[in-house]
């Protein structure tokens, strides 16, 4: 890390021109945390996020980043490869609890709950805050089962036409009902790429979350697959926060109203969307958005 | 330049591309080579097994016109009365020129002492019997068999044949009035050990197996797969784990005689189980398989990709949902692959139950778990310590017959593989 972190310092220095801030930035050591650029925080959020570190063993992945997520807005993480995007994400879900050797510190609210808690139990917190991943993931099962898989462990149905209605509500949200209808009863794993991963929107949507994460969710789809879940997010933020990891700012651009730029795990500017790619205020920013580097 | 320029580098690759294909032409010729070696290997065991074992499924058998002599039936109990008596009696009255002691009793040895207990059990069933004179197909003694199977050399000198010239003369006799006759062996496969090799059956053993592996099974598949998805999905990583898992690969390294000492040991000498049967082996052999089940477990749950754990945990499955319901299904065929192939090392295993007592000579077929049994490998190791030129065929016979059990055991396996796999 150490290493990588000089070698994209000097890529900087051979392209960058505005000296004053770049010497700010050399003489800033990765260990002490910078200072977030921009308006991270938001009146009435969902979520807060204060002071949060995780370390992947020794190693520090993220440094003190302080944000808020406000309801229904989609909010787009964008940064170079190994920043610690997907390292954040997943602590808003606790899903680092599933890795080992992975210590996350810090506070995290969900509508005011810490989400650390000792009385919060991280089924429920998982089922409010749902997770959509890089590579689409259905269960080798039916399409009916994977969208029913969560209501039914959840239990918030009673009866087998509460559970049809929820897999069609949440096909239809996922724009998946009407390819989908006629072979519920077949294999997901026999959709094509675009379809699972809506079917696993589907999927997360099934248990009412309060928040969606999407862990670069179009990374391997094609560009009309990728249209139709761009599409899916803008009619989903309605309903949910979203928080989005992306490697296409064009993307970014699309579909989100904030983003946050993350940097050798730091959060350096977050901001409205427009004004991220049209002023960016930092250095670091401006450098990946222009395509210096990353 | 009209010439296009050559690229220097496909040169180069173009003069190593004879080398490569020759390497790859002599990698897959060794292969082949060895392949052929190994079904060469497997046809010669085949074919000595087959070709020396194949006659043990065809029983001699002679045909006598007993007298059920009332004198005989005065006891109250039927079977008491003197079965080989009678016999004695119908061979005599066949050949009434025998009169010698001696020739007599080379007369009377041509019938097997398994004879008499036919004769009991159709008293048994059918008194009115008693009086009448029968004609029944008797078992002939294993020389006689051996001779008509072409086993015992007629040209020889008559010192060096178990069956002497007038013997041979009778059986002639009786083989020109067809009273002679070799069907199907049933008594193979429905009898338990003896020490007539023509009374000598493997069904005792087979039973003796069963309930074995029936122990071994019930006990070594979900202890198997208990320990494999706690040590695998719920137990922290740490230096203990680590020693356990080193301990567990140890175990499977080692040798089966060793689980015999220490089944004697604990469960024999320790908690005072009944030595010689199949709950003692059973146990034996659940430790021996356990680390096997373990191992090739672990590895089908390793095996499932973590996307599917992912899915489950991110939607808000609990860990133990998770396990059951998405990794257990993906992780079972190869678990019950494992168990299989486990159950299969099980059924071959010979030694272990050596040390427990189970090599013992068991005539009796078991009822149950806790009667004495002997089990197919050790009845093997048995008859092929016999001196009996009979029981040299019947051990081939039973290799044979353990050899379709394992190959059934292993078809099942492909079958259970097949049926659970799920396709992605
Ligand atoms: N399981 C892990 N164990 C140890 N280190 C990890 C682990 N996962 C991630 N890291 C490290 O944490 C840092 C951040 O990783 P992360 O996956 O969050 O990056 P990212 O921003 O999502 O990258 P990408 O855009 O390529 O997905 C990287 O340096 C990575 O090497
Ligand atoms: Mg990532």
């Amino acid at each position: 890390m150490e290493s990588l972190f000089q070698t994209a310092e000097s890529g900087i220095l051979a392209t960058a021109p505005k000296e004053k801030i770049l010497s700010e930035v050399t003489s800033k050591t990765l260990h002490k945390a910078r200072e977030t650029v921009g308006d991270p925080f938001v009146e009435n959020p969902r979520m807060t996020c204060r002071e949060v570190n995780v370390y992947y063993g020794e190693k520090k992945a993220i440094n003190n980043v302080n944000i808020d997520i406000a309801r229904h807005e989609v909010i787009a993480m964008i940064g170079p490869s190994g920043c610690g995007k997907s390292t954040f994400l997943r602590c808003l879900n606790r899903m680092n609890d599933t890795i080992e050797g992975c210590r996350v510190t810090g506070d995290i609210r969900l509508d005011g709950m810490d989400i650390h808690d000792r009385n919060v139990d991280v089924v429920p917190l998982r089922a409010r805050v749902g997770m959509v991943f890089q590579k689409p993931n259905p269960f080798p099962k039916s399409i009916f089962d994977n969208v029913a898989y969560g209501p039914k462990i959840h239990g918030l149905v009673q009866n087998k036409s509460e559970l049809e209605e929820i897999v069609e509500a949440s096909l239809k949200k996922a724009g998946l009902w009407e390819e989908a209808k006629d072979r519920l009863n077949q294999p997901g794993t026999g959709l094509s790429g675009g379809q699972q991963q809506r079917l696993c929107i589907a999927r997360a949507i099934a248990v009412s979350p309060e928040v969606i994460l999407m862990d670069e969710p179009c990374s391997a789809l094609d560009p009309i697959a990728t249209a139709k879940i761009e599409e899916l997010i803008a009619e989903l933020c309605e309903h949910y926060s979203i928080v989005i990891v992306t490697h296409s700012m064009q993307q970014a651009a699309r579909v989100s109203q904030r983003t946050a730029y993350f940097h050798l795990g730091d959060l350096i500017e977050v901001g409205k969307t427009d004004r991220i790619f049209t002023n960016p205020r930092h250095q670091l920013t401006e450098d990946y958005i222009t395509g210096r580097f990353g | 330049m009209d010439q296009p320029a050559t690229n220097p580098a496909i040169d180069k690759v173009n003069r190593g591309l004879k080398r490569r294909y020759r390497a790859e032409r002599r990698f897959r010729l060794c292969g082949a080579t060895a392949v052929f070696a190994a079904l060469c290997f497997l046809f010669i065991l085949f074919f000595s097994i087959v070709s020396s074992g194949y006659k043990a499924f065809q029983k001699t058998f002679i045909q006598i016109d007993v007298f059920f002599d009332p004198a005989e039936f005065t006891n109250e109990n039927l079977a008491t009365a003197n079965f080989p008596a009678l016999i004695k009696a119908s061979m005599s009255s066949r050949f009434p020129e025998v009169t010698a002691r001696r020739d007599k009793k080379d007369l009377y040895y041509l019938i097997s002492p398994g004879a008499s207990f036919q004769l009991m059990k159709l008293i048994k069933n059918n008194p009115a019997l008693i009086g009448q004179k029968e004609r029944i197909w008797v078992s002939a003694n294993d020389d006689v068999d051996m001779l008509l199977k072409g086993n015992i050399d007629r040209t020889r000198p008559e010192s060096e044949r178990r069956i002497n010239d007038k013997q041979l003369a009778w059986l002639d006799t009786l083989a020109g009035e067809g009273k002679i006759k070799k069907t199907f062996n049933m008594a193979f496969f429905t009898l338990g050990d003896s020490r007539e090799p023509e009374q000598a059956g493997i069904w005792g053993a087979t039973c003796g197996s069963f309930y074995t592996l029936l122990i071994t099974l019930s006990l070594s598949f979900p202890i198997g797969v208990a320990a494999a998805v706690y040590l695998e999905e719920f137990a922290p990583k740490n230096r203990w784990t680590d020693i356990i898992e080193v301990n567990i690969n140890n175990l499977a390294a080692v040798p089966s005689i060793v689980y015999g000492l220490l089944g004697l040991a604990v469960f024999i000498n320790f908690f005072g189980m009944p030595r010689s049967t199949p709950v003692v082996g059973g146990l034996v052999l659940t430790l021996m398989t356990l680390p096997i089940i373990i191992i090739a477990s672990r590895a089908s749950l390793k095996s499932v990709p973590p996307s599917i754990r992912e899915a489950a945990l991110g939607i808000g499955a609990s860990k133990m949902q998770m396990v059951a319901h998405h990794v257990l299904p993906l992780a079972l065929p190869g678990m019950l692959t494992g168990t299989i192939i486990g159950m299969a090392h099980a059924l071959g295993e010979t030694a272990p139950l050596l040390m427990v007592g189970m090599v013992a000579f068991i005539v009796d077929i078991p009822q149950g778990f806790t009667d004495p049994a002997t089990v197919l490998p050790v009845q093997i190791y048995l008859w092929s310590d016999s001196p009996e030129r009979a029981f040299m065929e019947k051990t081939s016979a039973a290799i044979m017959v353990l050899l379709v059990f394992l190959f059934l055991m292993n078809a099942v396996a492909i079958f259970l593989r097949k049926r659970f796999e799920i396709k992605w």
